[in-house]
């Protein structure tokens, strides 16, 4: 009797701890409504802001694999060119209707991504780093010989996007696609924040720790982790959807290693395992790219590669991570 | 008929070409764990400092091949000790990023120094043309590239068969836990296995300028192929280097030669169906 009664206590600390790691700060409300920033100040960028919006939502479905469960990935561009591919192609049939566009790429790519987990889970180490480079390159190599269905080096021309809830039209500013990433953007990040800050996102957290342990413990970890990269590949397609939605046109380079390696870069700027650090980290990356876009692309390389390193050693958690150690503040995770 | 004798010499060849310059990494995967996607980049090295060698010092081609081993080798040894010995038993991750932050680093200094066009060797006349054999003509430089080939295996099979050193290597692959436990300073072999390694690197870049080119991408471009033949291989072995660097050039080749729509394709293909039947590559042991 009296154990069953510290059992349950037990279990309802580790409810409220959750309940406490779901509280929303004032940081992250202030965060938010900065985002909405650019419609007043910055109208000229809207168009990069909307990339923006895009890549972040594509690092945070990185983030959900990588930083929380602690499966690296150099392929994640195959999801995200997948849902580019499939929102370009269902326009080009004569639906260009946002929403369904949408959420027809996410789940063509979740679909896809749900086919593959089944070996991404088999594998560790090397082996995981090269299945998934071989799957992102095989898919590119793919696209570009079935070039009579997505155009190959040319790429796609995608009709115009009719307007959301047939009112919004898409504008030449670009008021409406920062608008509609953003949106989408906040509800996947909703999404995201509610998975981590579950029991789910607690034991994918132990799988990140500690493979072994886990189902030591009588957790399922190949069932957790096929879910959670079925889901992470959904929520980049929805990102490839958009890119495809917003600008119009899908090329080749939706696929390509390049973006696979950006994506990564971004998130480990700034840091992993938090749902921030994907969005500071895209802000960062693409801001600092546009404003050092005259500079020959190698010398821009040059001095990602240098960072890399000295985040690597010198900031192991990230940029976020080491202004909250600066900050005093105890790590969350 | 002789066409698939001409298709299977090139590509072993060129698969050899890739042992040359992969077996290094799977012998240092093997015995520290570290993932290092910098490897490539030491190939590249290799391949810049023979063509400096022979275009502003006067080397002869076959004076510039140890000079690329060498480069690449001293180089290394500064790396280790300064950057990767950081990151021994660090998170994968970490090891992954720094080594790529070094590839991008590589490609914007090369690019610095040299511009980003193609550099040629000039090879010496006897390396050049082709040989007939039974009517089928075999270029000279892939025959002396084999050559080469077998004889670094030889010597690395006999070394690591036979001499103390090797004996070393092996037992710190094999337990390394074990092998510090005997008193062996593991840190040390595995700081010469990485200087040997990255030394191999350097003389396959500078040999594979002949058949692919050089230019400032030759880091990222052979790091996949430097990949594939390691984790096909399997880690830390001679011999599954040597099979699956015989392998993916074979396929590469003919695949380009014989299906040239989807010959890349097919590579990636087998690769992925290797790695999910078996994850530990072909010959891994663990």
């Amino acid at each position: 009797m009296n154990q069953a009664m510290s059992a349950n206590a037990n279990v309802d600390t580790a409810r409220q701890w959750l309940k406490r790691q779901s509280r929303w700060s004032p940081f992250e409300i202030v965060f938010w409504l900065a985002l909405l920033l650019p419609f007043f100040l910055f109208p000229t960028y809207l168009p990069l802001a909307s990339q923006i919006a895009i890549a972040a939502l594509f690092a945070l479905s990185v983030d959900l694999i990588l930083g929380y469960a602690g499966i690296i990935t150099l392929g994640h561009a195959m999801f995200f060119g997948l849902g580019a591919y499939a929102a370009a192609l269902l326009a080009k049939a004569g639906w260009s209707e946002p929403l369904t566009g949408l959420l027809f790429a996410g789940v063509f790519a979740g679909l896809i991504g749900f086919i593959t987990s089944f070996m991404i889970v088999r594998v560790q180490h090397l082996a995981l780093l090269m299945i998934t480079l071989g799957l992102g390159v095989l898919t590119l190599e793919l696209a570009n010989a079935m070039s009579w269905l997505t155009g190959g080096t040319d790429g796609l021309r995608v009709p115009r996007t009719w307007p959301i809830f047939n009112y919004f039209r898409f504008d030449l500013w670009g008021y409406t696609s920062y608008g509609y990433t953003l949106a989408v953007l906040f509800i996947c990040f909703l999404l995201s924040r509610l998975l981590v800050n579950s029991s789910f996102g607690l034991a994918l957290r132990g799988i990140r720790e500690n493979v072994k342990r886990m189902p030591a413990i009588g957790s399922d970890h190949h069932r957790h982790l096929q879910k959670i990269y079925t889901i992470s590949a959904a929520m980049a397609g929805l990102a490839g959807a958009l890119l495809a939605q917003t600008t119009s046109t899908v090329a080749l380079d939706v696929l390509s290693f390049t973006r696979s390696a950006d994506v990564i870069v971004m998130l480990v700027l700034g840091g992993t395992g938090r749902l921030y650090g994907a969005i500071v980290g895209a802000i960062i990356f693409l801001v600092a790219r546009d404003q050092l876009a005259g500079i020959n692309p190698q010398y821009w390389y040059f001095w990602i590669g240098l960072l890399l390193m000295v985040v690597v050693l010198f900031m192991p958690k990230g940029i976020l991570g080491f202004l909250s150690r600066l900050a005093g503040r105890r790590d969350n995770d | 008929m002789s066409s698939i004798v001409i298709v299977l010499f090139d590509g072993f060849a060129f698969g050899m070409l890739l042992f040359v310059l992969s077996v290094g990494l799977s012998v240092t995967l093997g015995l520290m764990n570290f993932i290092n996607l910098a490897h490539g980049a030491f190939g590249m090295l290799g391949g810049y400092a023979a063509v400096t060698a022979m275009r502003l010092l006067g080397f002869p081609f076959l004076l510039a091949l140890p000079t690329a081993f060498l480069a690449a080798a001293l180089l290394s040894i500064v790396l280790e000790r300064t950057l990767f010995r950081r990151l021994y038993g660090a998170p994968e991750l970490n090891q992954v990023l720094l080594t790529i932050g070094m590839v991008f680093v590589a490609a914007a200094i090369a690019t610095y120094l040299f511009g980003t066009v193609q550099q040629v060797i000039i090879l010496p006349s006897w390396l050049r043309g082709s040989v007939e054999i039974a009517g089928m003509r075999f270029g000279v430089y892939r025959i002396f590239l084999i050559g080469i080939a077998l004889i670094v295996t030889a010597l690395l099979v006999f070394g690591l068969e036979r001499t103390r050193l090797g004996a070393q290597i092996r037992a710190a692959v094999d337990n390394q836990r074990v092998a510090k436990g005997l008193g062996l300073d593991v840190e040390k072999i595995f700081g010469i296995t990485f200087a040997l390694g990255s030394g191999l690197a350097g003389l396959g870049g500078a040999l594979a300028v002949e058949i692919v080119g050089l230019d400032p991408s030759f880091g990222f471009h052979f790091l996949v192929y430097v990949l594939i033949v390691v984790s096909v291989g399997g880690l830390g072995s001679i011999t599954g280097s040597f099979v699956g660097a015989a392998l993916l050039g074979i396929f590469d080749v003919a695949g380009k030669y014989f299906w040239p729509e989807i010959g890349s394709f097919l590579i990636y293909l087998l690769l992925v169906a290797i790695l999910f039947v078996r994850p530990l590559g072909l010959f891994g042991k663990r």
